[in-house]
């Protein structure tokens, strides 16, 4: 199905209707969540250790980490779907989950799994949600026109659920989570599944909700897009935080600054390890593959390189940092 | 809970209602509206009266009952079952400002909304069959209400313990189905031997089954009040238990 997108959207309208409300009562420099020595225990199994972090205002923060890290559970607590075995959670300086209620009216949810109500349609599910959230009906009213239009939906208002593609569940699951004009808004997996039209369609309104200012914490396989957005990153493993920081800088300082991926037989890629001595890097074998991550610059290797078979030089990135970090095992939970 | 905010899930339920409303009404009105033909007007015509009533007068109040039950029970079952699973509709509605207390009393006041409709419509159609209610009908409505709650809770109770749907076919088999051959409805529990007038006393539909053959006909000849407490505690438990069961399967 083709997705409507370049509909020509100037942002201006959502801009003028999303921001005349006067902008929420606290001080600038507190957290939006604060999180410290927050603990779930599934029995006997821990699924959260101990996490500690922060998200400030207007922020994107990014929340990676393998399959069964611990991440849904966390985000999960912040929503009092999972009641947190140990340590405290406060949400807009109010405390979870004594005052759910009033949290959650502020924030928005896009879930993982698609969880529209297949029983209405694309503009009944957003009244419905604008009901659960009592915002009085012709209040609501104006702001599903705005979002049908936002998320180029709006030619697909009586359309059920069944008949949407997948482009279009999603983009309906962003507009109903920001059906109450949410301070905050977490993503779980906002792009899954979707193809690369699609997945810039998205990421180009999110971008528009980031520059109004609105918090956003982002989980996402895509490192990618985590990249894109975000401007913290917080790498989860096991149950714990592994680390915690601006992207770049953290990429730079574990990884370094470019890498090369060199294939060939074991005998070349031992000649080869032995002459990347000479310049500051970390070598990785895998199968038959040399990972060499550069701490500096590195270009005299090219030469070496050159009676290689195969190589690309390029520079580090986030996904080098994953995996770096949480190793290359498969994780199957 | 915050007041009636669990008001926006009724509204939900009743938006998707009002799409598909001939086949819900035909699915729950179809078998008391069929048995009332086949016992009272087929069976009934060559009978002797039972309780000072021809046959068909004396079962049709009890089939309204049965009506409120059936149409009570399936919704918080199958209906809720698949809000809870398939559609994960319970999880979208906890991401927002409704807690589980609103969750789990729209579904059972929605529930008891659907049972009171199909309750009332077959009190409408029982003058086609002869049968003309007198005015203390009125006050059978709430009790219809309530009794709607109570089953609409038990399958809320059915639905937060089922892992799938088969599970629910112990519930209508082992329970609904016994419940509407037993309560009353077919046969005067007054007349049975003590101990199993007992035990068919405290089938939680008897006391509905009377309550409504009382109020129909405005006949007021046994006591009423512990018919009354008995249901209204009963729906009361059966609440707190889906309450109980509901947060235990949605909250980890």
């Amino acid at each position: 199905m083709r997705e409507e997108q370049g509909i020509g959207y100037s942002g201006a309208m959502i801009q003028a209707t999303f921001q005349q409300e006067p902008a929420p009562v606290f001080p600038a420099s507190q957290s939006v969540v604060s999180v410290t020595g927050l603990t779930k225990r599934f029995g006997e199994r821990l699924v959260v250790d101990n996490i500690s972090f922060d998200i400030q205002r207007g922020q994107c923060v990014g929340f990676l980490g393998p399959n069964g890290a611990g991440k849904t559970t966390c985000i999960n607590m912040l929503l009092g779907l999972v009641e947190k075995s140990a340590g405290e959670i406060r949400i807009f300086g109010l405390e979870a989950p004594r005052f759910h209620r009033e949290i959650k009216a502020r924030i928005g949810v896009v879930p993982q799994a698609d969880s529209l109500d297949p029983d209405l349609s694309v503009e009944e599910n957003l009244r419905t949600y604008a009901g659960y959230f009592r915002i009085p009906r012709r209040l609501a009213r104006t702001r599903v026109e705005e979002l049908l239009h936002f998320f180029a939906l709006h030619n697909r208002r009586d359309e059920i659920i069944e008949h949407l593609s997948g482009g279009q569940r999603r983009r309906l699951l962003l507009a109903r989570a920001l059906i109450n004009e949410p301070q905050l808004l977490i993503l779980d997996e906002p792009t899954i599944g979707l193809d690369p039209q699609a997945r810039y369609l998205i990421w180009e309104r999110l971008a528009i909700l980031q520059a109004q200012g609105t918090t956003m914490l982002l989980t996402s396989h895509y490192l990618e897009e985590v990249s894109r957005l975000s401007q913290q990153v917080l790498i989860l493993d096991h149950g714990q935080v592994v680390v915690q920081g601006e992207p770049q800088q953290l990429i730079t300082d574990m990884v370094g600054v470019e890498v090369f991926e060199v294939d060939g037989t074991p005998a070349e890629l031992d000649a080869l390890e032995a002459s990347f001595t000479q310049c500051h890097a970390t070598l990785e074998r895998v199968g038959d593959k040399l990972y060499v991550y550069a701490r500096e610059d590195c270009s005299r290797l090219v030469k070496v390189l050159g009676e290689a078979r195969n190589w690309l030089r390029r520079p580090a990135n986030l996904e080098d940092l994953f995996i770096q970090l949480t190793g290359r095992s498969l994780r199957e939970t | 809970m915050n007041g009636f905010s669990f008001w926006a899930i009724w509204l939900r339920n009743g938006r998707v209602w009002k799409k598909n409303i001939l086949a819900t009404l035909i699915g729950n009105l179809g078998q008391p509206l069929l048995f009332l033909l086949a016992m009272g007007y087929g069976l009934g015509r060559d009978m002797a009266e039972v309780e000072g009533l021809p046959y068909l007068q004396f079962i049709a109040p009890g089939l309204v009952a049965s009506a409120v039950m059936y149409s009570a029970a399936l919704e918080t079952t199958y209906g809720s079952y698949t809000r809870l699973t398939v559609q994960k509709t319970y999880e979208a509605i906890l991401m927002t400002p409704l807690g589980v207390v609103d969750l789990i009393l729209g579904e059972i006041v929605w529930g008891a909304s659907k049972g009171l409709l199909a309750g009332v419509i077959m009190l409408a159609a029982l003058p086609l069959f002869g049968v003309v209610p007198s005015p203390w009908v009125v006050a059978l409505l709430p009790v219809l209400f309530v009794s709607g709650m109570f089953f609409s809770a038990c399958g809320l109770i059915m639905t937060s313990l089922a892992k799938n749907y088969d599970f629910f076919n112990y519930f209508t088999s082992l329970v609904i189905t016994p419940l509407f051959l037993f309560s009353g409805i077919f046969f005067p529990v007054q007349t049975m031997a003590p101990p199993v007038r007992g035990i068919l006393e405290i089938l939680p539909l008897t006391p509905i089954v009377s309550l409504s053959r009382i109020l129909c006909y405005g006949r007021f000849g046994e006591p009423i009040l512990m018919k009354i407490v008995g249901s209204l505690l009963a729906t009361g438990c059966a609440v707190w238990l889906a309450g109980y069961l509901l947060r235990r399967r949605l909250i980890q």
